[in-house]
């Protein structure tokens, strides 16, 4: 006697199943990749294609260069400062911003009165429009006649070249960053902060541990994850920061020595400015293998930090693929012996 | 028999296809050759050209049959963007403003520009013609205003050191070339230690002017500034009076607007609409004057063309709207209207223009001072693919020797080297 396999209800018998179940997945989640291929995959390759060409954007025409562009721009003095400045930046930002962040969320996650209106408050800077508060603080860091400088002098202190001295002028934009983007990190964390159960720190209270040792042994490493995830994306932002050096000063090309220049700036220079769309084009793809790199760095450095977060396994993938297979194994064998059972009894 | 089922099948379809297209063309054709039948005219500009509403209303009461739909960029950069990266497909207005330091780039495309009718080219300034004029002769653009250059001063300062005060006594004592100019600032800096002028990029800019090939040879195109004797020797005279006569604000920046009301400096050099930013950011300021002369001849800075890309669909209207928005006669309404100042001879003699006056720079005859100085222009400066990148790199080397980054012959070699990588 064999065995009947239960009934399908539905149309197309087994193969139509099968293939709804093996396709359906993708179908449910292919609208998000058609978009993404269209507005995301398809212009990164048309950058591509154009970086190989010395490119006319009038005419839609260019003449094939090979790797010249890229070789152009690699010995350009002006994309070495501009890395330098790019990165200068981003760490003036990232690191007292991200610090900054930690101790007013910390700030706020104690008893206070008006909560809500502090933490609207933090978040205020951040619906400013970046043009609006680069506007704002470039007139304030101006050589002259700049409310910073004034104040400076006013204090016996000299007055500082915001934009002659490369340094200085880093300072400045990264206030501008810091300025805008501290309060909206403080929130994350601040939300993180408050997911932490609060019967660790009645705990620690009870044993004796003050605010201090709460905050480094309890607060700080249950705020990981999130660091990692606010980390990852002030590093994204900041290599392509734009506006606060477009709008440093009257020209937005980055200074007469390059003190500012990024990346992006250049960029854009290049583009809309001497429309060589073809160098422009592999200036952006060098900038995305850069940003490539680091995040692998990223990824590298953070899977050692949260291991002991989302822990699977601490098997290799071998000794993984063999305890598949033998949980395969046993499956098969308690099916094969169930139906021997059911012949059995029948 | 597959293959040859198939084939007067494709001829169908692609004789149905040139058909469609023909058909599309006629129709396009027969709607520009009658004059009359009514149409949608687009001109985009920016800033203020002066073409005012009822302006444009008094073209379309001429011609009823003419709608005109008027589209302002905010800025002369965002114009640029949207030109440039629509002219070689379609979505131009039909009339597009250009401004003339677009113009080493639109000449590159000068084929997909209608051209003006030649019986049109004796209504404009000689050098003006000549700017817009591509290799085979055939001018790409409407001029409409100009910036004819003259010397803004502080007559209250230059009291204070001891100078004339007089516009025509001013006037004299600017008559000469550029020595002459840095000696009277050596004059004022040694009576009051102030500067003299704004920038050295500014003054800079107004020697480069008055060069026939500053950068580039107009034969074949090739870089020749680092070697042309020209710059270096103006670069040399900039950057030696600059030390001491130049207040060290680079133009439109903050410290510089600033320093327009505060007295930092006592001259300035000044296109005709120049007047307005001086006016408008100092308000409060008395004592700005206008000197009826400029060092060395005559100096352009700046101005306007109006262009017909050569797609669009009513070329023919536009064209002739393009015209009469360039006529003498409109173009010293639209002067009236923004002080937009004139390119075309007829209206530099008009008696409205000659007559203006400007209250804020102590009642100067604005009209007639810079109806001379626009007849004063004698050179066209050739500019190339290539002059925006060198003359960029310039006023970047002329900053690097203002803020004290570098002494000038550094900034210099650091100039040539960054021109000679240019490619």
């Amino acid at each position: 006697m064999t065995v009947r396999s239960p009934k399908r209800i539905g149309f197309g018998g087994k193969s139509f199943s099968s293939w709804d179940l093996k396709l359906s997945p993708y179908l449910y989640i292919s609208p998000f990749f058609i978009l993404f291929l269209i507005v995301g995959l398809f212009p990164i390759a048309y950058t591509a294609y154009i970086s190989f060409q010395d490119w006319d954007l009038v005419r839609g025409t260019g003449t094939f260069v090979g790797f010249d562009q890229y070789a152009t721009v690699i010995n350009d003095p002006k994309f070495w400062t501009a890395l330098r400045n790019s990165f200068s930046i981003f760490l003036l930002s990232t690191v007292p911003q991200l610090i900054l962040a930690v101790f007013i969320a910390v700030l706020l996650d104690q008893n206070i009165r008006a909560k809500t209106f502090w933490r609207m408050g933090v978040l205020l800077p951040y619906v400013m429009a970046p043009v609006a508060v680069a506007l704002i603080f470039s007139n304030m860091f101006g050589d002259q006649y700049g409310l910073v400088n004034t104040t400076l002098q006013s204090l016996g202190i000299p007055a500082i070249k915001w934009h002659s001295d490369a340094f200085a002028s880093h300072i400045a934009i990264a206030t501008m960053v810091n300025f805008r983007w501290t309060g909206y990190n403080t929130l994350i964390l601040l939300a993180a902060m408050q997911a932490i159960p609060r019967d660790f720190y009645e705990a620690a209270t009870v044993d004796g541990a003050g605010k201090v040792r709460q905050f480094f042994s309890i607060t700080l490493p249950s705020l990981k994850p999130t660091l990692i995830f606010v980390i990852i994306t002030s590093t994204i932002g900041g290599l392509q920061i734009f506006d606060e050096p477009r709008m440093y000063d009257q020209t937005g090309t980055g200074g007469a020595d390059n003190q500012w220049l990024t990346i992006t700036l250049w960029l854009y220079d290049l583009g809309w400015g001497q429309w060589n769309f073809g160098r422009a084009a592999a200036l952006a793809w060098i900038l995305f293998l850069i940003i490539l790199a680091i995040g692998a760095i990223n990824l590298f450095v953070t899977r050692g930090l949260v291991r002991d977060e989302g822990k699977k396994s601490d098997m290799s993938r071998a000794q993984m693929r063999a305890a598949r297979r033998a949980a395969k194994e046993a499956v098969e064998a308690s099916r094969a012996a169930a139906s021997q059972k059911t012949e059995v009894l029948r | 028999m597959k293959s040859r089922a198939l084939r007067p099948l494709g001829l169908a379809a692609g004789i149905a296809t040139a058909a469609i297209v023909l058909a599309g063309c006629s129709t396009g054709g027969g709607e520009q050759s009658d004059p009359n039948a009514p149409v949608t005219l687009t001109i985009a500009t920016f800033n203020d050209f002066g073409y005012t509403d009822a302006l444009l209303q008094e073209y379309m009461d001429e011609n009823p049959n003419v709608k005109i739909v008027h589209n302002k960029a905010s800025t002369s950069n965002d114009a640029r963007a949207n030109y440039f990266q629509k002219l070689g497909k379609t979505g131009l207005a039909d009339i597009e403003a250009i401004e003339v330091d677009w113009l080493p780039e639109v000449m590159q495309y000068s084929d997909m520009l209608a051209p003006v009718p030649t019986d049109l080219t004796d209504r404009w300034l000689d050098w003006k013609v000549k700017a817009a004029t591509d290799a085979d002769g055939n001018l790409i653009g409407y001029g409409t205003d100009i910036g004819p250059e003259a010397v803004c001063y502080r007559s209250d300062l230059f009291q204070a050191a001891g100078l004339p005060t007089d516009r025509a006594e001013v006037g004299k004592l600017f008559d000469g070339d550029w020595a002459n100019y840095f000696k009277v600032g050596d004059q004022y800096v040694a009576a009051t230690g102030k500067a003299f002028y704004d920038s050295a990029g500014g003054t800079y800019q107004g020697m480069i002017n008055q060069v026939e090939a500053a950068y580039e040879n107009p034969s074949d195109g090739k870089i020749t500034a680092t070697t042309n004797p020209e710059v270096k020797d103006i670069y040399d005279q900039v950057t030696k009076a600059s030390a001491t006569q130049s207040a060290h604000y680079s133009q439109w920046s903050d410290d510089w607007y600033a320093g327009l009301s505060n007295g930092d400096f006592a001259t300035m050099l000044c296109p005709g609409w120049m007047l307005g930013v001086i006016s408008g950011s100092a308000k409060d300021v008395t004592g700005w004057d206008i000197a009826p002369m400029f060092p060395n001849g005559g100096g352009n800075w700046g101005g306007s063309y109006l262009t017909v890309p050569a797609n669009g669909k009513n070329v023919e209207a536009a064209q002739k709207l393009a015209d009469w928005l360039t006529d003498p006669a409109t173009q010293v309404k639209a002067f009236e209207n923004a002080g937009t100042f004139p390119s075309q001879n007829e209206a530099l003699s008009d008696s409205t223009l000659l007559d203006s006056t400007n209250e804020y720079f102590n009642n100067a005859p604005v009209g007639q001072i810079f109806s001379e100085r626009a007849k004063a222009v004698t050179v066209t400066p050739f500019k190339g693919e290539f002059y925006f990148q060198v003359n960029d790199a310039m006023q970047k080397a002329l900053t690097r020797v203002e803020d004290g980054t570098q002494d000038a012959k550094t900034s210099w070699d650091q100039w040539v080297s960054e021109v000679e990588a240019i490619k």
